[in-house]
């Protein structure tokens, strides 16, 4: 059985259809990488399944129908969502925004400062003086504190420098090891270091589902799903 | 010539000039509705009240083009009847303007302020909108009530007839007042629809929509936003000057937030979005609210305990609570519910068909 | 120089009055981006409540003026509250639709009002104290100045305190910059939504009997007055900034007074072309950060 199932997801943003009847299913364990070219619905398709835009469909998240629950509710089932463009706290401290996402009664504080031991030396900083990497890191950072049963990750290497990428990239994996992690990136090199299953859009709806390697591994499908050469054996796409 | 047949020839068109040939010969009817005009349909009284009803008609449907149109929430509209009215008033008293060529220069000084106030206040959006207009309204009522030279402050300012026409001076030609209240009606109406139509119409009603999307193509949304406030600005200040004339007067009661506020009473109860729902709802809402004063002052209600008396004697208690009640449970106002009982109505004849 | 003290202060302390409304309604807006249009009525509701206690027991010892102080604050608080729990939540995120309802509000409950109290001023009194004078380098001033400006300011701080060492002042904070944001993390911004109409009730409650120490009387109409200017110093203050709308509150108080008394009594349209010349050379206020 899946953890997460989609059903006919539609969603609206300011009266735009963005998500069309999107039906996908995320296992137990592993990560599942949403895929597909820029604007196609995959950030749309996270926010609609967590109720943060106008949606309507079914949603089930172990077993249980969550497509009517506000998104505080769906989130205190056990989710993290790290969002597209970190959406950290700028006016808060760092040490605030990291309070601010305990929601477990015991958050996970040494393991995160032990993943992260450089916002954790700046944590009366602001935020929003941090840079794009350290505020990556805040972002994934307040998802890890609670213990959670699904990571929901939207391009967490978006603009980041290739150092960063990496170790963003090994944090995930390390992540992966005990939790599974619905993972949007353009990244095509990320993805293939850490994705199973992947689905793939394509103007609001999925167009392709299947494994992540083998869709990567050809050419042609690499091409035609995402408008890029390569499948990412040498150069990842940023 | 084919489209102003065809157009001639629609029914709502044929069913609209209908209605106004029945407005438009009222006053030489003799049709008595008791307890909604205080006589006879020819008697100055009921014409002054009609008049007036078709006035705030008028006034709703300027402010149509704000809220119902442009989705621009204004607490300053109150500012252009105002301006219309002692713009008008105060030429009249100090200069030796006939009534025609003094309307003309307040409309064109209406349609500066409206353009510059407009341009000033589109500089933020939304709410902060809504807070900046009323901000202007209430320098320009401080403005009315100090210069009192000029405005007669608190008094309220008398119409000087001097120049005026004597066709549109004197209880007796109270009818004349009513047929031009009317065409000013059919004029806003006009008017509204125009500009609805627009192309400006049309991208305000998208920016409405979706601001974000207009953008993206390309429109900067200042104009076409401007275009509506100005126009809807005007027409109230064209209200404001037939309003003069008709009450033989004015008063800073009419720049107050309490006008606007009643404008838009008007505009959701009648149903945002309706020009229809915004004209008659002006009219009803004028032949109401004096039935209203009436109720509230009944002895039916004084004899009432007191925890329902209270309430029930302010008429703008009721009102208010109407209002609530509608903005949570009726969206779309009375126009919607109409429309929603039609439409259920026909798919009930389709079904049965 | 003592007819400038005497206006300063006054101008501060009439700015007090703007800030106990702008803060709320700043940051209801910030929060919420609700325009709440009712925020006079629960000064006045709050005017009227402290009232009521000073008739009954009296508002001539200090023990008794601060407990109608309480009662107005509480008074403002729960109005409030009620308001946001009853009226707002079930038009959540309908920013149009809630301004038209709490203009509905005020109507009616300043119609209420009316009815129960009347429509014309109720004269009151308090300490004995803040009908004296105090000199400051030969200018007369009136105490209750002090009184409605020590009001402000201790209603700054507090509030300052709470959205600073407090988690839901955490939450609010968080909810001004990014409310959706907020909820993304599992947190019911909703109890935020409803906490900052009682902090805003509140200071507009506080603010009612502090006002009608400075006018010496309460109306039905007195908040309506003040929420005008209300909003103007909420803009430029900007929006969802406390420390903007406190700034504003005595630019534009003392603005007001000093334009009142040197240029003619045109205190009110000055503040209005000031408003103007914010808007067009900082449409954000002097501290506001982004428009919703």
């Amino acid at each position: 059985m899946s953890l997460l199932s989609v059903k006919n997801l539609h969603a609206k943003i300011a009266g735009q259809q963005v998500v069309e009847d999107v039906s996908f299913e995320v296992p137990e364990s592993g990560v599942t990488a949403v895929l597909g070219r820029n604007g196609v619905g995959k950030s749309s398709t996270l926010k609609a399944l967590l109720g943060l835009i106008e949606r309507s469909g079914e949603v089930s998240f172990d077993g249980k129908p969550i497509q009517n629950l506000p998104t505080h509710k769906i989130i205190r089932l056990g989710i993290g969502y790290v969002p597209e463009d970190r959406e950290i706290f700028a006016g808060l401290t760092v040490a605030e925004n990291l309070r601010l996402a305990e929601r477990d009664s015991k958050p996970n504080r040494e393991m995160v400062e032990e993943l992260f031991p450089d916002i954790y030396s700046r944590l009366s900083q602001r935020a929003g003086t941090l840079s794009g990497g350290q505020q990556q890191m805040v972002s994934l950072a307040r998802a890890l504190l609670n213990t959670n049963r699904l990571l929901i990750v939207d391009e967490p290497t978006k603009g980041l420098a290739p150092k960063i990428v990496t170790q963003v990239s090994e944090v995930l994996k390390k992540a992966a090891e005990t939790v599974p992690i619905l993972l949007v990136e353009q990244n095509l090199k990320v993805v293939k270091q850490l994705a199973g299953p992947c689905i793939v859009l394509e103007g609001g709806q999925v167009v392709h589902t299947g494994d992540s390697n083998e869709l990567l591994d050809s050419e042609e499908l690499t091409m035609k799903f995402l408008g890029v050469h390569g499948g990412g054996k040498e150069t990842g796409v940023s | 010539m084919e489209r102003i047949l065809s157009f001639i020839k629609r029914p709502s068109t044929l069913v609209s000039i209908g209605l106004i040939a029945v407005m438009a010969l009222l006053p030489v009817l003799n049709i008595s509705i008791p307890g909604i005009l205080p006589g006879p349909t020819w008697s100055p009284g009921s014409l002054q009240l009609l008049a007036l009803a078709m006035l705030i008609g008028s006034m709703a449907l300027s402010y149509h083009l704000l809220l119902g149109v442009a989705g621009l929430l204004s607490f300053g509209h109150a500012l252009y009847l105002a301006m219309g009215s002692y713009g008008l008033g105060i030429l009249l008293r100090e200069t030796n303007l006939q009534l025609l060529p003094a309307m003309v220069i307040v409309f064109a000084i209406a349609l500066l302020a409206a353009f510059l106030l407009g341009f000033v206040s589109l500089q933020v959006t939304g709410i902060a909108f809504a807070m900046v207009t009323l901000a202007f309204a209430q320098a320009g009522s401080v403005l009315i009530r100090r210069n009192s030279q000029f405005t007669n402050g608190e008094e309220g300012l008398p119409l000087n007839i001097a120049n005026v026409p004597d066709f549109l001076v004197g209880v007796f030609n109270t009818r004349n007042l009513y047929w031009v209240a009317l065409i000013v009606m059919v004029l806003c109406f006009l008017a509204a629809a125009w500009v609805e139509r627009s192309r400006a119409g049309h991208v305000v009603a998208a920016i409405r929509e979706n601001e974000l999307r207009v953008r993206v193509l390309g429109i900067k949304p200042l104009q076409p936003k401007l275009i509506a406030v100005t126009a809807a600005g005007v027409m109230a200040a064209v209200v404001g000057m037939v309003y003069l004339v008709l009450q033989s007067g004015t008063s800073p009661e009419n720049i107050s937030a309490d006008l606007t506020l009643t404008i838009l009473v008007i505009i959701v109860l009648g149903g945002v979005g309706s020009r229809w729902g915004a004209m008659i709802g002006g009219m009803v809402y004028v032949l109401l609210e004096q039935r209203l004063t009436a109720f509230a002052r009944s002895p039916e209600i004084k004899e009432l305990p007191e925890f329902l008396a209270i309430p029930l004697s302010e008429p703008l208690f009721i009102l208010g609570t109407i209002f609530i009640l509608v903005v949570l449970f009726l969206p779309g106002g009375f126009a919607g519910l109409g429309r929603r009982i039609v439409s259920g109505r026909k798919a009930k004849l389709k079904e049965l068909s | 120089m003592e007819t400038l003290i005497l206006l300063l202060v006054t101008g501060l302390g009439l700015g007090a009055l703007y800030f106990l409304i702008a803060s709320g309604l700043s940051l209801i807006y910030g929060l919420m981006g609700v325009l709440n249009f009712a925020h006079g009525s629960f000064l006045t509701f709050g005017g009227f409540a402290g009232m009521e206690i000073a008739r009954r027991i009296g508002a001539e010892t200090w023990p008794q003026f601060i407990l109608a102080i309480i009662v107005g604050g509480a008074a403002g608080a729960l109005f409030a509250s009620l308001t946001e729990l009853l009226l707002i939540r079930p038009l959540y995120l309908r920013h149009i639709e809630q301004a038209l309802i709490t203009v509905g509000l005020s109507l009616a409950s300043v119609a209420l009002m009316e009815g129960i109290w009347g429509a014309d001023p109720i004269y009151v009194s308090g300490p004995a104290i803040l009908s004296e004078v105090t000199e400051i380098a030969g200018a007369r001033i009136p105490n209750d100045r002090f009184l409605l400006i020590f009001g402000a300011v201790a209603i700054l701080v507090g509030m300052l305190a709470f959205l600073r060492y407090t988690r839901f002042g955490l939450i609010i904070r968080a909810g001004v910059e990014n409310r959706s944001m907020v909820t993304a993390l599992g947190i019911d911004v909703r109890t935020a939504f409803t906490l900052v109409f009682a902090i805003g009730g509140l200071a507009a409650g506080i603010g009612g009997v502090l006002a009608s120490q400075y006018f010496g009387y309460v109306s039905p109409h007195i908040g309506g007055t003040l929420l005008i200017f209300a909003f103007i110093v909420t803009i430029i203050g900007g929006l969802g900034s406390l420390v903007g709308a406190a700034i504003a509150a005595a630019i534009v108080g003392v603005l007001q007074q000093l334009a009142n008394f040197y240029l003619g009594g045109t205190g009110d349209l000055i503040v209005v072309i000031l408003l103007a010349a914010v808007l067009l050379l900082r449409p954000t206020g002097l501290l506001g950060k982004r428009a919703h």
